[in-house]
Order: structure tokens, then C-alpha cells, then sequence
């Protein structure tokens, strides 16, 4: 029978849930690195006992975990005592340093500051780990400030992408309340050229020639909150989703706004439709039905919690425009959480499994689509990511 | 011998318990222990000091002998108690929040 490993990063620590393919019933192992804010726990596609995880510390700093057997042991890639002897430089692993050569990149530009001058570029954390489709040794990472890293062994040494930084609007993008992070990485199934990605707060880019050279896709965002509502840049992107099997189309939950791109970005609309609030951070699709997406709406920007006091999932059968409340089983009064942007995830299991977590430390399941709810943890720290792996 | 006194999340990092005992050449100091704690525990590269530009991280302090030594230049000799293991040098994070 199928299994279910969700992996779940909180303020202080990670944590593994595991179930069988009924959902009913689950094992939770942790906390993992107890203690560090644990923003972004990810499996390989290629090689699903290969897990990687961010780790970070106001006081110590990031570190990179790996795992190799699906989360019982871990490491620190190129920590070993003794290393082999053709390994890259020891204790390199959480060494991310911005591409400033002549040849690959362009001198460290600055990007805009809260207050609109010109700040330098300085890394703080990894927001987002991405492994790659095909290679269990190679993962993309979207750090903060905001820049898109590449490993090829593993996680033991990582590299910018220079190009993307470095592409001319560099000095337009500024941070939202979180820091400016590139916090989404999207790697296309059929096109292992093209990449999305997004940033908050500058919006979402394409690469389609494997990181070299990007694009800014915002064409039809539109927030009232920057000084030309309609600019290519500063847009507040919080999420992106993409069904593996359909490429071209993209679902965007942006600061306020839940938007569509039938075209892979090149133009967007607006699908918020009936949802009482239109702003959110998490957004999803269902892994059989791609134009079934899932979001949850938050008050406002102003008021990070759920409306009403009602932890509601949305669901749209019909690629956005008419949502549905999913309420069953989830709390519909005195509930004051948020769900952020990296903290829900689906299995492909039939039915499909819906997961996601709250800043209040809750990890829900729905093993029917999103139609019941139930609480697989309620008491973790709070929720940071939330990913899931099917497992034969 | 030296020993250095971590942080509970870096001696949780290393899976170290306890102190740490270093065989530093003389002249003993900052940079040195760091060289080799580093050297003998490659994951806390990065952690104390930055990669780059090797300055402390700014929420960890450095004491020994009852001293605060987190601004004394990395090549200054440490106190003789820390060179001769009397003493131990302790790696502390900053009480801030958390």
C-alpha cells in the first residue's frame, strides 16, 4: 500500500508525519534540529529517501541538511570528519555567496530598502529549497536577499545564478515584510530549460534558456500599493502553483489577488471571483484535476489571520472565479491563524490528499479532496512549510 | 590543550557534548581556535564567523576569564589561563528574544 511522509518546517524544528494510504493514522517523528527555525523541508522526485532541509538562526546563521534515508539520519553535506578524497572544500554547504565575477555575473548591484534608498545585497537565509526533477544531487534554493542558488553535488557547494540578480531591474525590487526572498521556484516537467520563480517584493520571472538569462512575468498584476499599480516591477507575489502536466498554466496568489496565466506568465487575470478576502499567501492544485486549486483566505495585510474567526480552505472546480468554502472539520469560530505561503501541499493519491499548517502550530489533512478536515498535529511550533511525498 | 565551551544548537550541530578540546600551536588565539574547531567540525563553518569576511556574528560574543573579548582583534593572544586549558573559552549567543 501507498504511504504519505509530510514534511512539515516550523519555528523551531522540523517534523515528519507519516501515515499509510488510508491518511487515518499517522507517526510523528521530531522535532529535528530542535530549537532553529527550519524554513523548508523538500524531497527528491529522483530519489524520494533524499531529503533536504533549510536551517537557519538569527544567531548562527543557515545550514543545509540532507538526508538520505528519508529523514531518520541526517548531515551536513561536506561535514564529514574525514571527507573523501575528490570532495569540494569542506564546510561549504552553507556557503552562499553572490556571483559577482565578470564573467558569469555583473558587479553586486543594491536593490530598494523599506525607505526607497539604495540597499546592498546580503544574505540572510534560504527560504525555499527546489531539488531537481532528474538529479537527486542537484536542488535550486531561493534565498534571501533575494537570489536563485544552484548545487550539483548534493548540497556540499552552491552557485548564483547570476543572470537573474544581475538582469537590470535589480535596483527596483525591495522587500516585503518577511525581507526580500525568493521564496518559489517552479521547475517545468516537459521544459528542462524553462524555470519560474518569484520574489517578493518584485514580482515573478522566467528563465528559458536554464538560468541565464530571465524575464519579468507581471504583465496584468496589478497593486495599488507601488507607485504605478501596473509596473513590470514590485509587485508582492506571495505564491505560485503549476499542475505538472499543464506547463503553460500558472495560478498566483499575490499579496492581495488570486490570479491565473494561461500563457506561462506572459499575462495574467484575475480569478478571485466569490472569496471574502482575496488576500492570502498559500495556493495549490489538486493532483488530478488541474484546474482545481486551493487557497486560503487571510483578512488582510493588516491582520494576518483568517476572517471571521473561520479557518476556511477554498476550493475552485473551475480554475478560479467560483470558489467553494471547505469547512468540515476545521475550526469555525475564535480561530485567529495564518497559513503561510510555503505550508500547504498535496499527495497524488486517489483521492487526493490536501495538507497545511498553521502559524499555530496545527498540520491539517483532508484525504478527500479538501471535502473533511482533521488535524494530523495540533501543538507543533508554528508552521513554516508544509511538503508531502507519495511513496510506493 | 584549549577548550572551548559552544552554544547548546552549535554543540547540537556538531553532536558534540560537553567541551571542546583543541592542540593549538602557540601563539593561541581567536582566529586559531576557530581555524581548528572549524577544521575538526566543518559544519559550524560559517556559524560563529562569516565565510567571507570571517567578522563574528553579530548576535555571538566571546568570553574568557571573566572578560569580554568578542572585540579584540582575532590575532591577539588569548589570556594564558585559555592557552594553557585553565580556563575555557566560551562561544555565547546573544540573549535576544527566541
Amino acid at each position: 500500500m501507498s504511504k504519505v511522509r509530510v514534511l512539515v518546517g516550523t519555528r523551531k524544528g522540523a517534523f515528519i508525519l507519516t501515515s499509510d494510504g488510508k491518511r487515518e493514522h499517522w507517526d510523528v517523528s521530531g522535532p529535528h534540529f530542535a530549537g532553529w527555525e527550519i524554513y523548508h523541508v523538500k524531497g527528491s522526485p529522483a530519489d524520494p529517501n533524499r531529503l533536504y532541509g533549510a536551517q537557519s538562526s538569527g544567531w548562527f546563521g543557515q545550514v543545509i541538511q540532507r538526508s538520505s534515508d528519508g529523514g531518520k539520519t541526517w548531515e551536513t553535506p561536506g561535514g564529514e570528519v574525514i571527507p573523501k578524497p575528490d570532495a569540494p572544500p569542506a564546510g561549504q554547504s552553507n556557503k552562499f555567496v553572490y556571483d559577482t565575477s565578470s564573467a558569469t555575473g555583473k558587479p553586486l548591484t543594491t536593490h530598494q530598502w523599506y525607505d526607497g534608498t539604495q540597499h546592498p545585497w546580503e544574505f540572510k537565509r534560504v527560504w525555499h529549497l527546489e531539488p531537481s526533477l532528474t538529479d537527486p544531487d542537484t536542488v535550486y534554493a531561493g534565498v534571501e536577499d533575494a537570489a536563485l542558488f544552484r548545487t550539483t553535488d548534493g548540497a556540499q557547494t552552491w552557485h548564483e545564478f547570476a543572470g537573474l540578480r544581475g538582469h537590470g531591474t535589480g535596483p527596483q525590487w525591495q522587500p516585503g515584510a518577511g525581507g526580500l526572498c525568493l521564496h518559489t521556484i517552479i521547475l517545468d516537467s516537459k521544459d528542462p530549460k524553462r524555470i519560474f520563480i518569484a520574489i517578493s517584493a518584485a514580482g515573478s520571472f522566467r528563465t528559458d534558456d536554464g538560468g541565464k538569462t530571465w524575464r519579468a512575468i507581471n504583465r496584468g498584476l496589478r497593486s495599488p500599493y507601488i507607485p504605478d499599480p501596473n509596473a513590470e516591477i514590485g509587485h508582492c507575489v506571495h505564491h505560485v502553483a503549476m499542475h505538472p502536466t499543464r506547463p503553460g498554466v500558472l495560478f498566483m496568489q499575490k499579496h492581495w489577488d488570486v490570479m491565473r496565466s494561461d500563457n506561462a506568465g506572459d499575462s495574467w487575470q484575475e480569478v478571485s471571483g466569490n472569496l471574502p478576502t482575496d488576500f492570502g499567501f498559500v495556493i495549490d492544485i489538486h493532483a488530478h484535476e488541474p484546474e482545481t486549486i486551493y487557497v486560503v483566505p487571510i483578512k488582510s495585510d493588516g491582520e494576518h489571520f483568517v476572517p471571521d474567526g473561520k479557518l476556511r480552505v477554498y476550493r475552485s472546480r473551475t480554475g478560479g472565479n467560483e470558489w467553494e468554502a471547505l469547512t468540515k472539520g476545521l475550526p469555525q469560530a475564535n480561530c485567529y491563524v495564518n497559513v503561510l505561503r510555503d505550508a500547504m501541499a498535496v499527495d497524488s493519491l486517489d483521492k487526493c490528499g490536501v495538507y497545511f499548517g498553521t502559524t499555530g502550530g496545527q498540520v491539517y489533512a483532508s484525504a478527500d479532496a479538501g471535502d473533511t478536515w482533521s488535524p494530523i498535529v495540533r501543538d507543533l511550533p508554528a508552521v513554516l512549510s508544509v511538503e508531502v511525498q507519495t511513496l510506493p | 590543550m584549549i577548550r572551548v565551551v559552544l552554544p547548546p544548537h552549535l554543540r547540537g550541530l556538531a553532536r558534540i557534548s560537553g567541551e571542546v578540546e583543541l592542540d593549538i600551536q602557540a601563539p593561541v588565539t581567536l582566529r586559531s581556535v576557530l581555524d581548528a574547531l572549524e577544521s575538526r567540525y566543518p559544519m559550524l563553518s560559517g556559524t560563529i564567523r562569516d565565510h567571507i569576511t570571517q567578522t563574528r556574528r553579530p548576535f555571538l560574543r566571546v568570553f574568557a576569564c571573566g572578560e569580554d573579548l568578542s572585540h579584540e582583534q582575532p590575532d591577539t593572544p588569548l589570556p594564558d589561563a585559555v592557552a594553557s586549558g585553565t580556563e575555557p573559552l566560551l562561544i555565547v549567543g546573544a540573549i535576544a528574544g527566541g
